[in-house]
């Protein structure tokens, strides 16, 4: 998702990266009431991906599918509502997704959770435990992968008897599975002493 | 920790720790990540219908209502970093910046409800009805309660016209009901 970026934003720490994305987003739902104020809030968005250098293609990949969906949006709105309104809900909806995705398209996902774990750390005295957290985050970034292979066995195992396998044996076998790795996974835990 | 049995407590119940419930929110929230990619079930529509809301369900059915809300959570954050593990491969920051960023919010209420459900209705029902309620209500109920104000925030839709996914999301209701009960059956009683 991430790879490849120049970073011209590298140097901006996260948490400055995030704080500006959450500025950015309050204004756009607070100030763009109008064409003109979209027309610029959509200057200055696309300002920010030339600056940040994220290519043409990438941003199409990431925007694509809320651009599709605010057409359609937009275009059954102008029906009942003035077409001002109806293509400024659909501006604004493409510009709350383009701030947002751009931190995701300039930031590593190693470096976001970095950022997650130091902002978790002031929630320790009501009980969060941000080493435990990346753990479970790191824990489950190795999982899925274990689980989709768990998927698949039990497709191919169907196709072996002749059989499709419907969502409901298949659902069963893989929370089956699914609960039965978690058993070993606790006890390689439990053996890493994550219990003390 | 959950003071009623979960299924998921018929595997785990002999060693109820910090490990266990680490281990199990971390495998359901992959598992729900990959019920979001394969199989993804053909409509017509330009949206995959995929079995990751079921997923929301189970969580909450499977391991009660904290541990499946954390498992939603622990999925959500790793979306939030940039993994592409919502269904259609969506991920990302923007996803939680999009018109159907109250649902993503909904399913770890969502998640919570229908545990919470479930474990008060444990034993007191048939295990299928049981689930199904908490399916409908914690499921349909809690994520619509959020998704439904965001997206007509966002589009200015009517908040009717949200309701078309509502015959679908039931069939999921019913679906995780039937696979909880399935699950159940094939865990041993400890």
């Amino acid at each position: 998702m991430t790879g490849g970026t120049p970073h011209t934003v590298g140097a901006m720490p996260v948490g400055v990266r995030l704080a500006l994305m959450l500025v950015a987003e309050v204004l756009l739902v607070l100030l763009v009431r109008s064409l003109p104020a979209a027309a610029v809030a959509t200057g200055m968005v696309s300002a920010a991906y030339l600056v940040a250098g994220v290519r043409p293609a990438q941003a199409w990949r990431t925007l694509r599918v809320v651009l599709l969906f605010a057409v359609v949006v937009a275009g059954l709105q102008a029906i009942v509502l003035p077409v001002e309104r109806a293509l400024l809900i659909g501006i604004v909806m493409v510009l709350a997704v383009a701030i947002a995705a751009l931190v995701t398209l300039t930031t590593s996902t190693t470096d976001l959770l970095d950022a997650l774990e130091r902002g978790l750390g002031p929630l320790r005295p009501v009980g969060v435990d941000p080493e435990r957290v990346a753990l479970t985050l790191a824990l489950t970034m190795r999982t899925v992968p274990v689980i989709g292979g768990f998927g698949r066995r039990l497709r191919e195992a169907g196709r072996a008897r002749g059989a499709r396998v419907g969502a409901i044996t298949y659902a069963i076998g893989l929370v089956v599975l699914t609960l039965q790795h978690a058993e070993r996974v606790g006890d390689a835990l439990r053996a890493r002493g994550v219990d003390d | 920790m959950p003071t009623t049995s979960t299924p998921a407590d018929r595997t785990h119940a002999a060693r109820r720790s910090t490990s266990t419930d680490v281990a199990l929110i971390s495998c359901f929230a992959a598992l729900i990540a990959v019920l979001g990619i394969v199989p993804p079930i053909a409509v017509g529509l330009p949206v995959p219908i995929t079995l990751q809301t079921m997923g929301v369900m189970l969580a909450g059915l499977v391991l009660g209502a904290r541990r499946g809300a954390l498992s939603v959570l622990v999925l959500l954050a790793l979306v939030a970093v940039g993994l592409p593990l919502l269904s259609g491969g969506r991920g990302g920051l923007g996803v939680f910046a999009g018109p159907s960023a109250g649902y993503l919010v909904g399913f770890v209420l969502g998640a919570y409800v229908t545990g919470w459900v479930s474990e008060r209705l444990e034993g007191r029902i048939p295990p299928l009805a049981g689930y199904l309620t908490a399916a409908v209500v914690g499921g349909i109920g809690a994520v619509y309660l959020i998704g439904i104000p965001v997206l007509v925030w966002r589009t200015g839709a009517d908040p009717l016209a949200s309701l078309v996914f509502l015959p679908g999301d039931l069939v999921k209701a019913s679906l995780a009901a039937v696979v909880a009960v399935g699950v159940r059956r094939a865990l041993p009683d400890r």
